[in-house]
């Protein structure tokens, strides 16, 4: 009785010091935990499974391409492939990311909560996506299908062949998990935010992920319901989008771009909060306009929802609606530019450490500008009508999804490592990467817009022979791209074992999740922390300060 | 124009000029707004680096009206090149009145035009040069879309609907048509040529081609459906059953039961024999059998062809 009383005492002072990565070892410690920060290397694992899936597609695509005439694949295959590659990345790997593996991991740290408000449905949330998942490789290892991405009707209920319906459930499986996700997030940070933690002193990540969440909750059903209308419609017949039913094709255009357009903004706003993060902790110094930047997120949100006839220009949609939707997709431009804007002036009069993490910021800001402005030339009606689903329109959204969310992805693993890991990684290789990446992604996709401009339209397997000279420098691009994706499967792993221990700051940024160990310990602080200023409290440094003083 | 990286495809009308110069002055704005942020976070990132001693005094943290301007003068900005592009899309939808029309049906994997002397062609399509051409386009399938590169402009092609573009070439040429909009297994070859003629050549190219096939222009082949069909039964004007007189019906407005008017045009007359229970002409029973299931697109294209041309009463009667 008594050491039992002794054992209770003590468990728990062993728990609060002992880091999350040595509270079990056991698998069941693993795939029953309800620790939001193993619940987040669950997803780190199985979305980097998901994207080297989506990646051997797109390697298969590029290889094709090599070529004007269908060599590797035949027709049918190459188009298994596209749908493939895009399903996966934007399902399966895009859209839980950024939220499901950093914001898993450092909402309840950055706001002071101990976990998520809901631990068991984020891990429900895990096993929903992870059979999802699976049950789309099933698809795949049964032959795939060839509707695209995009599941346009009447193609995708009465002509496309494949398993079409086992895909459109997988897909509507997974919203399950991010609508999951999105509550806990929205519930999290409105109540279990540490004393102190007013909204006032929220770092910019938690905001944006606020506003992503309220995208996750409002726009996934959507999704959910079209799908299942596409199945209603294959399997039983129901007329809904095929007009020799009665059905309206267009009508599925519009459901599907309502979800997918905001789904966008979904892959968007959690890399601008990882931008937020990165570019104060490396030019040490207070964002420029915190306020704007918070309210560009929620702004991007709202706006998001009203811009997706943009991608209907030459649809047969009305003229009137196009001149309003295209009004509009300018609108939302602005929120974007102010956060840019916003973050270059931050730079300014910085204390500014030139370390991977800033590269792949900086990266990621040349990239998500290309890809916005070019955003903006194709909301101009009389563009989009001549280079809408052409390769411009390609390499338009792969620098906003490839471009900005991915490198921001990999911004956001390097910056976060030695928190997760306990372990510094090699800073040169890391410098290397992030250049290889930036270089390596222009040249696979700066192509693709000179392609679709002279109009090479998009999902062409066979091809005309003047364009094959940009598709030769697109695929080898695309190969330095592969590499430069792989470094840091190896350094990082290398850090596992022999990187040096990381501080519990060694960044020497601002910010909760830096106050405590690294790896934090089970329960994230030792002790409740109190917040008494903002999140980027940076102290002035200039030459008084330094070496003189 | 160096070979194989040319960085504009041909330009084969005014439209297609019109719109590269949007194209790049909207372009030039981009790299205005662009570049100030790539140089300057560069040299902010040198300058500022943590190893050099530089005065970092008097960094504001917030300042309203830089954010008010970065805001606002770019929007503006782009918002002047809106009004362009808007002014310039709706020149695209608003086709000259009198246009020359083509019908356009589309289909897994291939292009079908008929011209209105019923000449028909399979993935080529001749037109007559510095003539407005007016292509009225339907699906047999699946969404289609049909893109010409060389004059800037593509539309979808929707099953059960008309939808339709215009342009006016500008010279004797032959440029690529594609499919823009993935159809399924056979897309990327679902395409042809556009060929541009002089309006003499276009001419003797019809007459020639007439020779070979059918003789009866499209308004011919309409007028024959109509009676083989059982149209004149109904809607002609001796007949017993009451049906709304179809005499000049194009393009005048018609009183629905429901109390609306729609304007009757080619898609009003399209849905009328496909669906015609979904409008039906106020005063009148609902008692027209559906021909969805009878005719091809081609043949409603031809019917639709021969109302149009149904000007006077004795237009019947002929």
């Amino acid at each position: 009785m008594i050491a039992a009383a002794i054992d209770v005492e003590r468990e728990p002072e062993d728990v609060e010091h002992t880091s999350y990565l040595r509270a079990g070892y056991s698998l069941r410690s693993w795939f029953f935990t309800t620790d939001h920060k193993r619940i987040a290397i669950l997803y780190l694992f199985s979305i980097s499974f998901f994207f080297a899936i989506g990646g051997v597609a797109a390697a298969l695509i590029r290889l094709d391409l090599l070529t004007p005439a269908p060599d590797l694949l035949s027709n049918e295959g190459y188009n298994r492939a596209f749908s493939l590659h895009g399903i996966i990345m934007v399902w399966f790997f895009l859209i839980p990311s950024i939220p499901n593996t950093f914001g898993n991991f450092l909402i309840p740290l950055m706001i002071g909560a101990r976990d998520l408000a809901f631990p068991r449905l984020n891990l429900l949330s895990w096993y929903i996506y992870i059979f999802a998942g699976l049950l789309t490789l099933a698809v795949v290892l049964g032959g795939g299908v060839d509707t695209g991405w995009t599941f346009y009707t009447p193609l995708t209920t009465m002509y496309a062949n494949g398993m079409v319906v086992m895909t459109v459930i997988a897909v509507f499986i997974s919203g399950f998990s991010t609508i999951l996700t999105g509550l806990n997030f929205i519930v999290t940070i409105h109540k279990l935010r540490a004393p102190g933690m007013t909204w006032g002193r929220l770092p910019l990540f938690v905001w944006s992920h606020y506003a992503v969440s309220l995208i996750f909750v409002l726009a996934t059903p959507v999704l959910a319901v079209t799908l299942l209308l596409v199945a209603a419609e294959r399997l039983f017949g129901i007329g809904v989008f095929d007009p020799s039913l009665g059905g309206d094709p267009l009508l599925f255009q519009h459901l599907f771009w309502f979800y997918s357009h905001p789904a966008v903004y979904i892959m968007v706003l959690p890399a601008m909060g990882v931008m937020s993060e990165l570019i104060t902790s490396a030019a040490h110094k207070q964002i420029f306009g915190y306020w704007f930047v918070a309210f560009a997120s929620l702004a991007i949100a709202v706006i998001g929802f009203l811009v997706w006839g943009h991608h209907m220009f030459v649809s047969g949609q009305s003229i009137y609606a196009s001149a309003v939707f295209s009004f509009l997709s300018l609108a939302v431009a602005v929120p974007s530019a102010i956060k840019v804007y916003n973050w270059t002036a931050t730079l300014y009069k910085g204390d500014i450490d030139l370390s991977a993490p800033l590269l792949f910021a900086m990266g990621f800001i040349v990239l998500f500008v290309a890809g916005g402005l070019t955003g903006l030339m194709l909301a101009m009606l009389a563009i989009d009508v001549h280079v809408h689903d052409t390769y411009f329109v390609v390499a338009h959204f792969h620098y906003i999804m490839v471009g900005g969310t991915v490198t921001a992805f990999f911004g956001a693993l390097h910056y976060w490592w030695p928190k997760i890991t306990g372990r510094m990684y090699h800073e040169g290789l890391a410098r290397i990467a992030a250049i290889t990446i930036l270089v390596g992604f222009n040249l696979t996709f700066f192509p693709q817009f000179v392609l679709g401009y002279r109009g090479m339209p998009r999902r062409y397997h066979v091809y005309p022979e003047e364009f094959q000279v940009l598709h030769v420098l697109s695929s080898a691009g695309a190969g330095l791209l592969a590499f430069g994706y792989l470094m840091p499967l190896f350094y990082l792993v290398w850090s596992l074992f022999r990187g040096s221990l990381a501080p519990a700051n060694p960044w020497g940024a601002t910010g909760l999740e830096w106050t405590t160990s690294s790896p934090p310990p089970k329960h994230n602080f030792t002790e409740q922390p109190v917040v008494e200023r903002g999140p980027y409290h940076y102290p002035l440094k200039h030459p008084a300060s330094r070496g003189h003083g | 124009m160096i070979g194989g990286l040319d960085l504009l495809p041909e330009q084969a009308s005014r439209h297609a000029a019109k719109l590269d110069l949007l194209f790049g002055s909207f372009g030039a704005l981009v790299a205005l707004l662009t570049l100030p942020v790539f140089v300057l976070m560069v040299l902010f990132a040198i300058r500022y680096r943590t190893t050099h001693e530089v005065n970092r005094e008097h960094a504001e943290n917030h300042n309203l009206w830089i954010e008010l301007s970065w805001s606002i003068i770019p929007f503006l900005l782009t918002v002047a090149f809106f009004v362009w592009a808007t002014s310039l899309y709706f020149d695209l939808r608003t086709p000259p009145p009198g246009a020359y029309t083509i019908n356009v049906v589309a289909k897994q994997w291939m292009w079908k035009f008929q011209h209105p002397d019923g000449t028909a062609e399979i993935n080529e399509l001749h037109v007559p040069a510095n003539t407005p051409v007016r292509l009225v386009m339907t699906s047999r399938d699946v969404i289609h879309s049909l893109y010409f590169p060389a004059l800037r402009i593509k539309q979808d092609v929707l099953p059960g609907r008309y939808t339709e573009q215009w342009f006016e070439a500008d010279g004797p040429g032959t440029y690529p048509l594609r499919c823009a909009e993935f159809c399924g297994t056979d897309h990327s070859v679902m395409g042809g040529q556009l060929i541009v003629m002089n309006p003499g050549d276009y001419a003797q190219w019809l007459e020639d081609e007439g020779s070979f096939g059918t003789s009866a222009t499209l308004t011919q082949q309409g007028e024959r459906l109509f009676r083989d069909l059982g149209c004149s039964g109904c809607h002609g004007p001796a007949s017993a059953v009451k049906a709304p007189d179809l005499a000049g019906v194009f393009g005048r407005p018609v009183g629905l039961s429901d109390g609306s008017v729609v304007l009757a045009d080619e898609q009003y007359l399209h849905d009328s024999i496909l669906l015609p229970n979904s409008q039906v002409v106020g005063g009148y029973p609902p008692i027209m059998p559906t021909y969805g299931n009878l005719i091809e697109p081609e043949q409603v294209n031809a019917l639709v062809a021969y109302l149009k041309l149904l000007d006077q009463p004795e237009g019947i009667a002929e």
